[in-house]
């Protein structure tokens, strides 16, 4: 009986959570308490769970007892509890955040009461995808996630919000279709979905039919993960969705993706030839991204591009399939869940006390709410990658493993890199000087609090009702903590980076997986890695 | 591993009406395409489970390799009961879509062709901007064209720095935008969202 044995809680306390707050629908003071107080439990159970593995090692539990290869495991390794505990911070900040906006906005009735249960079902799937040993397991993951993010998505049913959830759905409902087809296929080759036991089994069949299989699945994670050419809904469908929940989508939808491509690049396909199609992806996501934000006058739009861009660096350090790649893509994904969504949630903020979310409505913030553009500055240059930040260490990372690997291409990922770190600082100045330093005089319509003298303008029309608090206590200081969370980041990297770092060694070397799921003498299958100096030799690749 | 020809052709037909359905620009026949993909899907599933054999139900005479496998089927009722609610969903916000717009298509992201019609030209960053920055423009260098540094919007005057363009003498100044060549004015109205030919809502401009 190990402490593993507890980590289905990760997903059951929360749905059980959503059941509590679902019964108490009208109680809307009791649902808040449930809802925090089991998101918490679940976070300090992840934390238990990840100091457990902290020094290395890796724990399987069987789901009813079932042995695997048949039954369903959960895997509780250094990256899947890095994933849950971040993920579970994120989550219960922005909880926090969303019931202040509740209760300082008095919606104390249906349909809002909805939020509760969908959003603790959503914080369910995002475990149950981290911890999933089993394929099928991870895609019934991915579908709670996604169907409690159609509900968040489309609150309330405004037209913006329909629209782009019609979007948002049959994109998620599309990747999820190509998931299936790639699990039906693999259960088809090798006669099995446990992962681990694919991790054994895939390294017989021949080459083409491998290379199909993990195109389907990297294309289906690619979706999802929102990489370059499959990241068109991404900036459309994010930005309409109410404040907090934008944040978390941001902060954690994308980032599963990343996670189910990493485990697929490692553990299921290590060694394979893609990983040139997998760098100029890359480097389109980053490039391309940016260049959207540059145009954009609206901040969750500017962020939603932002975000699409950033995947490419954790994208460039997994197709490194080196130590140092993939350490500092496991550093980053932790950094950017926490930054990004902290970028949104002062975004709602900015919505609140400016009275829209456009650059160029906005202005003069630095001065009416100084402690708005304190939170607004720091994750800001932390997602640029100014130093001392976490992002500079990431990125730092990252192009330090690109130029160890010394090819043409990871050279023009370095060069891609500090380009596109340029070009969101650009972006994130743009929003700075017009939000917060200009003159709301300047401003084109600018909302009459904006202009309003600062003592009597602490209160205003929001939502159809007079007299709302514009910043609320309880909204600042869940954005504050998420925002000391990512301060706290850089200052403990390098204990994180060291984790990170050996947790890229255990993925690549797979034998701790393999070993504890199917037991010790389980045979693992040598890979041959690619010499990281040397160039690799001419490839035949399947089509992108 | 056998397969039934029959369940392939079918699943192939599937296949190809739901991703001509998906093609669609009619909400209703998007969501017909996405159930027929996933009953594709099934049938996909359920060839994997290669023969077709006894009920897998423990007896002990039966030769264990007389089953049928049972994983796929469990997959199969998984995948169903998924896109039964997805599909339900859909019908929702498709119902939605009809209650609101009157209209089952898919509608067109406003604030996208709001930034895709936007001109190159921005009347904060791109405006020539005045020597005199200071907050206390004592000789005024801006404000009678003298301080003009872009040489390319010759004959304006009048420059403030915030597009506002007030020159009602000297001919008017103009900008190039593609192929046409627009008052600076225009240009710089066109830019802000809310000033002239967009309306801010809530939710972003309408025109």
């Amino acid at each position: 009986m190990n402490i593993a044995s507890f980590a289905p809680l990760a997903v059951v306390l929360p749905i059980l959570g959503a059941a509590l707050t679902f019964v108490l629908i009208r109680h809307s003071r009791a649902q808040r308490a449930v809802s925090i107080t089991l998101l918490s439990l679940t976070l300090l159970l992840e934390c238990v769970l990840l100091a457990s593995v902290w020094d290395g090692g890796t724990a399987a539990v069987n789901i009813g007892g079932w042995p695997p290869p048949w039954g369903i495991v959960m895997v509780v390794d250094q990256f899947s509890s890095l994933m849950l505990v971040v993920s579970s911070t994120v989550s219960l900040a922005v909880l926090v955040y969303a019931t202040g906006q509740g209760m300082a906005d008095g919606d104390q009735d249906a349909p809002l009461s909805i939020f509760h249960p969908t959003y603790l079902i959503l914080v369910a799937g995002v475990s149950n995808a981290f911890l999933s040993g089993d394929l099928f397991n991870l895609y019934v993951g991915f579908e709670i996630l996604l169907t409690a993010s159609y509900v968040l998505m489309t609150l309330g049913g405004t037209g913006p919000r329909i629209r782009a959830g019609v979007t948002y759905v049959v994109v998620s409902v599309v990747s999820s279709v190509l998931f299936l087809i790639a699990i039906a296929m693999i259960y088809g080759a090798t006669g099995t979905i446990n992962m681990a036991d694919l991790a054994v089994k895939l390294a017989d069949l021949d080459s083409g039919t491998r290379m199909l299989l993990h195109v389907m699945l990297l294309v289906a994670f690619g979706i999802k993960a929102a990489v370059f050419p499959l990241s068109f809904w991404l900036p459309d469908s994010y930005p309409t969705a109410p404040a907090p929940v934008t944040a978390v989508f941001a902060g954690l939808l994308t980032k599963v993706g990343v996670y189910a491509m990493v485990r697929t690049e490692t553990l299921l396909f290590p060694g394979d030839s893609l990983n040139t199609p997998l760098m100029v992806a890359a480097l389109l996501t980053m490039v391309v991204g940016i260049l959207g934000a540059l145009a954009q006058s609206d901040i969750k739009r500017l962020l939603s591009f932002t975000l699409v861009s950033h995947i490419g660096y954790m994208v460039f350090g997994l197709a490194m399939s080196s130590v140092a790649g993939l350490g500092a893509a496991v550093f980053y994904v932790a950094h950017h869940i926490t930054i990004q969504t902290s970028l949104f949630l002062v975004t709602g903020l900015i919505e609140r006390r400016g009275g829209s979310s456009s650059i160029d409505r906005v202005a003069g913030l630095a001065k009416l709410s100084p402690m708005l553009a304190l939170l607004f500055f720091v994750p800001a240059m932390n997602l640029a990658g100014i130093p001392p930040f976490s992002g500079f260490l990431g990125k730092l990372g990252l192009l330090q493993a690109g130029v160890q690997l010394g090819t043409p291409l990871a050279y023009a990922l370095v060069i891609g890199g500090v380009l596109t770190s340029l070009l969101t600082l650009l972006a994130i100045a743009r929003v700075w000087n017009r939000a917060f330093w200009r003159k709301p005089e300047d401003a084109e319509n600018p909302d009459p609090v904006l202009l309003a003298p600062p003592e009597d303008s602490d209160t205003g029309d929001r939502a159809g009702k007079r007299n709302v608090t514009l910043l609320p206590r309880t909204m600042v200081g869940s954005t504050l903590g998420l925002v000391a969370f990512g301060v706290a980041l850089t200052v403990f990297a390098g204990p994180l980076f060291r984790v990170a770092d050996q947790s890229a060694v255990e993925m690549l070397d797979r034998s701790s997986y393999i070993q504890a799921v199917l037991g010790e003498n389980a045979p693992v299958p040598t890979i041959a890695q690619p010499e990281p100096a040397q160039p690799e030799p001419v490839q035949q690749e399947g089509q992108k | 591993m056998s397969v039934n020809l029959t369940l392939l052709t079918v699943m192939g037909a599937l296949y190809a009406c739901g991703i001509y359905l998906i093609m669609e620009r009619s909400l209703t026949r998007v969501l017909l395409g996405l159930m027929l993909l996933a009953n594709a899907t099934n049938l996909l599933i359920l060839a994997t489970g290669g023969y077709a054999g006894l009920a897998p139900m423990f007896s002990k005479d039966t030769d264990p390799g007389d089953y049928n496998d049972p994983l796929p089927q469990a997959l199969i009722l998984t995948s169903i009961v998924i896109s039964f609610a997805v599909t339900a969903f859909m019908l929702g916000i498709i119902y939605r879509t009809w209650v609101l717009a009157r209209r089952d298509e898919i509608q067109d992201d406003v604030e996208d062709i709001r930034v895709a019609e936007t001109p190159s030209f921005d009347a904060e960053d791109d405006s020539e901007i005045p020597l005199e920055t200071s907050e206390f423009p004592l000789t005024m260098i801006g404000s009678d064209g003298k301080g003009i540094t872009d040489s390319d919007l010759s004959g304006r005057s009048g420059a403030d720095g915030s597009g506002r363009g007030d020159s009602p003498e000297a001919g008017e100044p103009t900008v190039k935008v593609g192929a046409r060549t627009i008052k600076a004015e225009d240009a710089a109205a066109e830019e802000q969202p809310g000033s002239q030919n967009v309306t801010p809502g809530p939710e972003g401009g309408v025109k």
